[in-house]
C-alpha cells in the first residue's frame, strides 16, 4: 500500500453513509437520526495493469464502492483518489481525462445501451464525445473495436434489439474500450448468461486485459469468475473489506471465515452441498459492536462480539479477523 | 423412500440407465412439441423414480423450461402441438383435460419458479398466498390454514414466521421470497416438485441454503424433484439423474455421476468445460451459436457447433442409444 504516484486508484479509509431519516418515534421513543454505513473504512489501491475482483453478497457495499470509484457519489469521509487527485473534485481537463480513462461495463448491458441507436453509433459515441477520431475514420475504428470483441463488422448497422444477450455484452465492452481507457470497471458483467456465453466473455475479458494492459476492477459474487479473471481479490462484508490478497492464495487458504463460507457455498463437482452459511447479510443500520460477521460466523468467540477487528496486513495478505483460520504461512 | 435416498448416487451396476425403471413416478416418452413451424421439443424421453431428483440442463433454448411447463400443464395448448406421452403415476398428462389438471396442479405436482419476486403476487400478503392452496386444495379452515402456514414458513427456515404472514412480498429479501415460494409449493405435499432455476437470481450463499432446503424438504416427504439448471457443478451436487438437452433434443442422459464424470457427448463435454471452479486456469468455451428449430432439418441440432461433427451428423439424427451406463445420441462420441 505504498503511496506511489503510479497507482490509478487509491482509496484511503473511504466511508459512505446515507442518512435514512429518523427512526419511527412511536417505536423507538424520541426517534434518533439513523445512518446507513454503506462503506466503512475501505482502503484499496488499483495499480496499472492490475486486475482486482470485488466479491461479496448483495448488500456488502460492492456497488457503492464502484460508484465512489466512478465519481458518481462522493465519500462522506476519507479520500478517493484517481491518479492522486480527489475523484469527486475533478474538474475541466482532469474530469475529461477521467471520463476517457475509466470505462464502465454495466451489469445490465442491454439497459445501458440506447435501443434507438445503431451499434455503430453506440460504439462511436465515446469517440465522438471525446473527439478522438476524425469523422472519416469512424467506421474503421468501430469495425476494429467490434473485431476486438469478436463481432463481425456487419453488425454496425443493427440495433441492440436484434442482438443476443452475449452479443449485447460484447457491444458494451467495445463501447467501453472505445476511448482507450486505462481502467475497465465491470459490475457483474457476465451474470445471467448461459455458461457457454459466460465462458466466451470471460476469456475475451481476460485476453483484452492482458493484451491491452488495462486495469480491471471486476465486481462479482462468483468466486470461480474472480479466480479466473483477477490476480487480486477483495472480499467485502457489510461495507468493509474483510480479506484481500492474491486471488489464488486467498481462495486456496482463506484466513477469514467469511471467505471460507463463500468458498463452501460455490458449487463444486460431485462434492456434497456444504453446510450453508446461516442467515442473511444483516441490515447495515445500527450495526452491533464487535465483528460484523460474528452473528453468522461458526468460529465466533466471546471477544468477537465485543471487539471490532481492524484489517491487518500479513505480507501481501490482509484480513480483519480476531481468530483467523489456520493456513500455511503466506509466502513473501 | 428415505432409505433409498441414503444410498450413494452412483448405481453400482449402472445397468439400467433411466430407461424405464419399474417404480417410475414420471415417464416422459417421445415428447415432441411444435409451435407454429418450429419443433421446440424433439422426441424427448426420460424417467424419474419416486423420491429421486433429476436435472434438466442445457443452454437457453434447450427446452428445459418448456418441459417443466408441459409437466405442470401451463403451456398455451391451442398454440402448441404436443405429441408423445407424459405418464405421471400411470396417467398421461399430455391428454389431461383442464379438469384433470385442477386435481393435479398444485396438489400432486407443484412448481417453484425462477423469479420469486414476479411469481408472488405483490398485492397479497404472504399469508394470503400461502393459505390459499391450504384452504382451496386441502379444505382447511381459516384458523387451521393459518396455523399450518406458520409451520410451513418455519419449515423453510423463515424466522418470526407468525409476523411474516402479514408481510407483502416486497418487504422480504430475494432469499426469503424464494423460501415463501418453496413453502407454497410444498404446502400440499406434492409428489413431484418442479424447480425452474430456483437460485439463479440469488447470492451463492443463499443459493446453497435454498438448494439444500429443496432437497431436504422433498426427501422428507418422499417426493421427486426436477431441477432446471444451467450449472453443471450444482447439478452434480444436487441430482441423481441428469438430462442434457440441446435445441429440444436429448443429447445425453443418465445418472448424474456417470454422465458428468465421464461425459461422452461433445456437447456435455463442452458445457462441462465452461464451468468455472476455483482452480480453473484455462477455459475452452464452446463456439457461439444457437440451435435451429426448423422441423425439417434432419440431423443432430448440435452439429453446426460441434468440433467433432462428421458429415453424417448434419444429415441424419443420431438415435438415443444405451451405452456405458447412460443414454447417448451422438454419431461421434468422445472416446
Amino acid at each position: 500500500m505504498s503511496a506511489t504516484s503510479t497507482d490509478i486508484f487509491r482509496l484511503l479509509d473511504v466511508e459512505k453513509t446515507y442518512d435514512i431519516g429518523r427512526a419511527s418515534a412511536s417505536l423507538f421513543g424520541a426517534g434518533k437520526r439513523r445512518k446507513l454505513a454503506a462503506l466503512d473504512g475501505v482502503r484499496l489501491t488499483v495499480k496499472p495493469g492490475e486486475s482486482l475482483a470485488l466479491v461479496g453478497e448483495s448488500g456488502s457495499g460492492k456497488t457503492t464502492l464502484l460508484r465512489v470509484l466512478l465519481g458518481l457519489t462522493a465519500p462522506t469521509d476519507g479520500r478517493a483518489l484517481f491518479r492522486e487527485k480527489e475523484i469527486a473534485e475533478l474538474k475541466g481537463d482532469d474530469r475529461d481525462r477521467f471520463a476517457r480513462d475509466v470505462a464502465l461495463i454495466y451489469q445490465d448491458a442491454r439497459g445501458s445501451l440506447n435501443p434507438r441507436m445503431t451499434v455503430l453509433d453506440l460504439v462511436a459515441e465515446p469517440l465522438d464525445h471525446h473527439g478522438l477520431c476524425p469523422r472519416a475514420e469512424r467506421r474503421d475504428r468501430v469495425a476494429a473495436l467490434l473485431q476486438r470483441v469478436g463481432l463481425p463488422a456487419e453488425m454496425m448497422g443493427r440495433y441492440t434489439s436484434a442482438l443476443s444477450g452475449g452479443q449485447v455484452r460484447r457491444v458494451a465492452i467495445a463501447r467501453a474500450l472505445a476511448s482507450n481507457p486505462s481502467v475497465l470497471v465491470a459490475d457483474e458483467a457476465v451474470s445471467g448468461l448461459d455458461v457457454s456465453t459466460q465462458a466466451q466473455l470471460l476469456k475475451l475479458l481476460r485476453d483484452l486485459q492482458r493484451d491491452m494492459g488495462v486495469s480491471l476492477v471486476f465486481i462479482t459474487h462468483d468466486l470461480g469468475v474472480a479466480a479466473y479473471l483477477c490476480e487480486r481479490i477483495a472480499v467485502m462484508y457489510l461495507g468493509r473489506i474483510v480479506e484481500t490478497g492474491a486471488t489464488r492464495e486467498v481462495l486456496t487458504a482463506p484466513a477469514h471465515p467469511y471467505t471460507r463460507a463463500l468458498l463452501n457455498a460455490s458449487p463444486k463437482f460431485f462434492a456434497p452441498i456444504a453446510e450453508p452459511l446461516p442467515g442473511e447479510i444483516p441490515s447495515p443500520i445500527d450495526l452491533p459492536k464487535g465483528c460484523r460477521f460474528a452473528g453468522r460466523c461458526v468460529e465466533a468467540r466471546d471477544d468477537c462480539r465485543l471487539t471490532d477487528p481492524a484489517l491487518r496486513a500479513d505480507g501481501a495478505r490482509a484480513f480483519a479477523c480476531l481468530h483467523p483460520l489456520d493456513r500455511p504461512r503466506a509466502l513473501g | 423412500m428415505a432409505a433409498a435416498l441414503a444410498i450413494p448416487r452412483s448405481d453400482p451396476a449402472g445397468a439400467t440407465p433411466a430407461a424405464a425403471p419399474a417404480d417410475a413416478l414420471l415417464r416422459v416418452e417421445n415428447l415432441s412439441l411444435t409451435r407454429g413451424e418450429k419443433l421446440i421439443l424433439d422426441d424427448v424421453s426420460f424417467a424419474l423414480k419416486r423420491g429421486a431428483t433429476l436435472a434438466l440442463v442445457g443452454e437457453s433454448g434447450a427446452g428445459k423450461s418448456t418441459i417443466a411447463l408441459a409437466l405442470i400443464g401451463l403451456l398455451a395448448r391451442p398454440q402448441v402441438g404436443l405429441d408423445g406421452r407424459m405418464l405421471f403415476d400411470g396417467a398421461d398428462l399430455a391428454t389431461s383435460s383442464e379438469r384433470d389438471w385442477l386435481r393435479l396442479r398444485g396438489r400432486r405436482i407443484s412448481m417453484i419458479f425462477q423469479d420469486a419476486s414476479s411469481a408472488l403476487n405483490p398485492c397479497f400478503t404472504v399469508g394470503a398466498q400461502l393459505m390459499t392452496p391450504l384452504r382451496r386444495l386441502l379444505g382447511l379452515s381459516k384458523a387451521q390454514a393459518r396455523k399450518r402456514a406458520v409451520e410451513l414458513l418455519e419449515g423453510v427456515g423463515l424466522s418470526d414466521a407468525e409476523s411474516r404472514l402479514d408481510a407483502y412480498p416486497h418487504q422480504l429479501s430475494g432469499g426469503m421470497q424464494q423460501r415463501v415460494m418453496i413453502a407454497i409449493a410444498l404446502s400440499t405435499n406434492p409428489e413431484l416438485l418442479l424447480a425452474d432455476e430456483p437460485t439463479s437470481a440469488l447470492d451463492v450463499t443463499i443459493q446453497a441454503q435454498i438448494v439444500r432446503l429443496i432437497l431436504d424438504e422433498t426427501r422428507k416427504r418422499g417426493a421427486s424433484c426436477i431441477f432446471v439448471l444451467h450449472d453443471l457443478a450444482l447439478a452434480s451436487q444436487a441430482c441423481d439423474e441428469i438430462v442434457v438437452l440441446y435445441g429440444g433434443q436429448v443429447m445425453e442422459a443418465g445418472p448424474a455421476e456417470t454422465v458428468l464424470r465421464e461425459p461422452l457427448h461433445p456437447y456435455t463435454v463442452g458445457l462441462k468445460a465452461c464451468v468455472l471452479e476455483i482452480d480453473t486456469e484455462e477455459l475452452e468455451p464452446l463456439p457461439s451459436g444457437s440451435p435451429s428449430f426448423a422441423s425439417k432439418r434432419p440431423g443432430c441440432r448440435f452439429a453446426p457447433r460441434c468440433a467433432s461433427a462428421l458429415e453424417k451428423c448434419a444429415g441424419e439424427k443420431p438415435p438415443l442409444i444405451e451405452t456405458r451406463g447412460r443414454r447417448l445420441a451422438c454419431w461421434n462420441p468422445v472416446a
